[in-house]
């Protein structure tokens, strides 16, 4: 492939305000750099020519017309020449006339409405939440009193991708965590003398709050990203209205087999941590503070007590509720574009994990003083 | 220009062990409206993608343009991506951006033509296919089905390529929009000497723009030829394909004219 002749614009030598345009006029001659700066400069050394000569150029091509049209003020120019089969590339432009793109119009009091819109999207998602929780009712109803009619086949495959696959990074995260935790607090703890306190320490936190908080985390990233995915996508082809239309209601097979699934695998996944943590924490406290194995799981029962365990797995319950709730949410909000489903998996995944950090405040201020 | 504009030599497409195409070869000269047909599944799409170089053929060679695709650098064949432009099936809009941005789209990617020559060759390739300026702001999911395939088609022109791949250019469209399109890249193809390689099941379509016809079926071309020759050829998909209720009625069409 031998590369184009750029396109050139000359005066002719023999007529002084006459034009000659020449090489190939073709949209890969014109994107050659600097060419459109050679030719505007071309353009306005020669202050009114009189007359255009065409017939030099090897090939013509709708842009490169287009270009001659705008420098010609988008009117013929007087004393024009054409080749053969330049004529159609003028007419079709001559034809079209001009085409103007419509003007958006500047909105005003920009700040005053954006406020008005977050304001109002806030009420929409407020509302949108209440009215799924409604809903949720409503099918949580029907299952009950027709359970052998329920989507068990849902609920079974969500409790695998939501809580079966999620087990290998909540260990690994939970054991590190526990290591960590395990550390740090046996420096402090070394230099007041209580190391036996250790056991204390990482028993209440894990057991109570960390462990539920980070599975529910996890989970948050993992599974409400790809229940939000999951059904923006279903929105893009058309799934959910075929759904619809062959009366399969999402609430009863997508939300609820969701909400369910999630709320049965997430204590699950909160014990799992728990126990991953407690693990990493009871190697990393042998190998700082020479504490044994087997007096750190003597200890943990009278430092940690009962209600505690009560309190974690509760939590597991509500934070999965949530994360399937928020994650349906928001992809079901998902409009058929690839921006819309970027934007909605983003704001799905930082609300699940915000929504889950406040429910854990108001576990926190409702569950003070028991468990102590 | 003497070489063949799509040269395809023993060409082996597979997946695993599904073999798609064996020994197939094809020749496609300049200025040819070569429409590409054969029953679903025989590898219509395959064949088209292999031209694009979006699939790797398992053995053989695909030239566009005397460029072997397995064999040239980034440069040849970004060189070669500027002189083709492909209709999807789908269209395949930017469905983040609007109408006007997504057929502006290639020639901002030049980045050397100021904005309002690109303005004002958008609008002129828009107008071309039939939509107006109003219709330039317009997300993609607000079009409908007839008018993403006419953004599609002006998207695909916006670099005035030498050669044109259309996937099922007229599915889904009612029969005056096909008509319509028909004569469109029956005009393009006269404006712009292009070549045309499309997939269409449309036998209207089929016999008013191919010059020839390629005959899919077996795993390789069983004809290729024009109309005419290629219903000579006995073979039953070509019995059923063209010699059906259908194909009677559209040739019917032909032989009148």
């Amino acid at each position: 492939m031998q590369k184009p002749a750029t396109p050139a614009l000359g005066v002719d030598p023999a007529q002084p305000a006459a034009l000659v345009a020449s090489g190939t006029w073709q949209v890969h001659g014109l994107a050659h750099a600097g060419v459109i700066g050679q030719l505007d400069a071309a353009l306005a050394s020669c202050a009114a020519p009189t007359a255009w000569d065409l017939t030099q150029i090897s090939s013509l091509d709708h842009i490169g017309a287009q270009w001659l049209w705008n420098a010609w003020g988008k009117t013929r120019p007087p004393g024009l020449v054409l080749a053969d089969g330049q004529e159609e590339f003028f007419q079709r432009l001559e034809q079209a006339g001009s085409l103007t793109l419509a003007e958006v119009p500047k909105p005003r009091w920009k700040q005053l409405i954006r406020l008005g819109a977050r304001t109002q999207g806030l009420t929409e998602h407020l509302f949108g939440m209440v009215g799924l929780i409604g809903q949720l009712m409503f099918d949580l109803r029907r299952f009950a009193l027709a359970p052998l009619r329920g989507p068990w086949k849902e609920i079974s495959s969500n409790i695998y991708h939501t809580g079966y696959q999620a087990l290998g990074i909540t260990a690994l995260v939970g054991f590190l965590i526990g290591v960590v935790l395990s550390y740090l607090s046996a420096q402090q703890l070394h230099s007041f003398g209580g190391d036996i306190y250790l056991v204390n320490i990482l028993g209440m936190s894990i057991i109570r709050e960390l462990g539920p908080l980070l599975a529910a985390i996890l989970v948050a990233g993992r599974s409400g990203s790809s229940i939000t995915a999951q059904l923006g996508v279903m929105r893009v082809n058309e799934e959910l209205d075929a759904m619809l239309v062959m009366g399969l209601p999402h609430g009863f097979r997508l939300i609820m087999p969701k909400v369910l699934a999630l709320a049965v695998a997430m204590p699950l996944l909160v014990i799992w941590t728990d126990a991953m943590a407690l693990l990493g924490g009871m190697v990393a406290a042998k190998l700082e503070l020479g504490l044994s194995p087997s007096y750190f799981l003597h200890k943990l029962p009278d430092a940690v007590p009962l209600a505690n365990y009560w309190i974690g797995i509760g939590k597991g319950v509500v934070f999965g509720s949530l994360i399937a709730l928020v994650a349906c949410h928001f992809g079901f909000r998902i409009k058929a574009n690839t921006e819309s489903l970027g934007a909605g998996t983003t704001s799905s995944v930082v609300s699940a994990i915000t929504v889950v950090i406040l429910a854990d405040a108001v576990f926190a201020i409702v569950f003070n003083g028991v468990g102590f | 220009m003497a070489a063949s504009v799509i040269e395809i030599q023993g060409l082996r497409t597979a997946y695993g062990k599904t073999v798609v195409h064996e020994h197939l070869d094809l020749q496609v000269e300049q200025g040819e409206i070569i429409a590409l047909v054969g029953g679903s599944g025989s590898g219509k799409t395959t064949l088209l993608r292999q031209m694009l170089g979006l699939e790797t053929p398992a053995s053989g060679t695909v030239k566009v343009f005397g460029v072997d695709l397995q064999q040239a650098d980034n440069a040849q064949l970004q060189q070669l991506r500027q002189r083709w432009g492909m209709l999807f099936q789908h269209g395949a809009l930017f469905s983040a951006l609007t109408t006007f941005d997504n057929v502006a789209q290639p020639m901002r990617e030049l980045r050397t033509l100021p904005e309002d020559l690109i303005r004002d060759a958008v609008l002129l390739k828009l107008q071309m296919v039939g939509l107006t300026p109003a219709d330039a702001c317009k997300m993609p999911s607000d079009l409908s089905g007839g008018m993403v395939k006419r953004v599609a088609l002006a998207r695909a022109l916006a670099l005035e390529p030498e050669l044109l791949f259309l996937d099922e250019p007229t599915a889904g469209l009612d029969p005056s929009l096909s008509d319509s399109f028909v004569e469109l890249i029956a005009a393009l193809r006269d404006a712009m000497q292009l070549t045309v390689v499309m997939v269409t099941h449309d036998l209207d379509t089929l016999l008013a723009l191919a010059t020839r016809i390629a005959v899919l079926a077996d795993k390789h071309l069983i004809a290729y030829g024009t109309a005419q020759e290629v219903i000579a050829v006995p073979h039953p998909f070509i019995e059923q394909f063209f010699l059906g209720g259908r194909g009677r009625r559209a040739l019917q069409v032909l032989d009148r004219q």
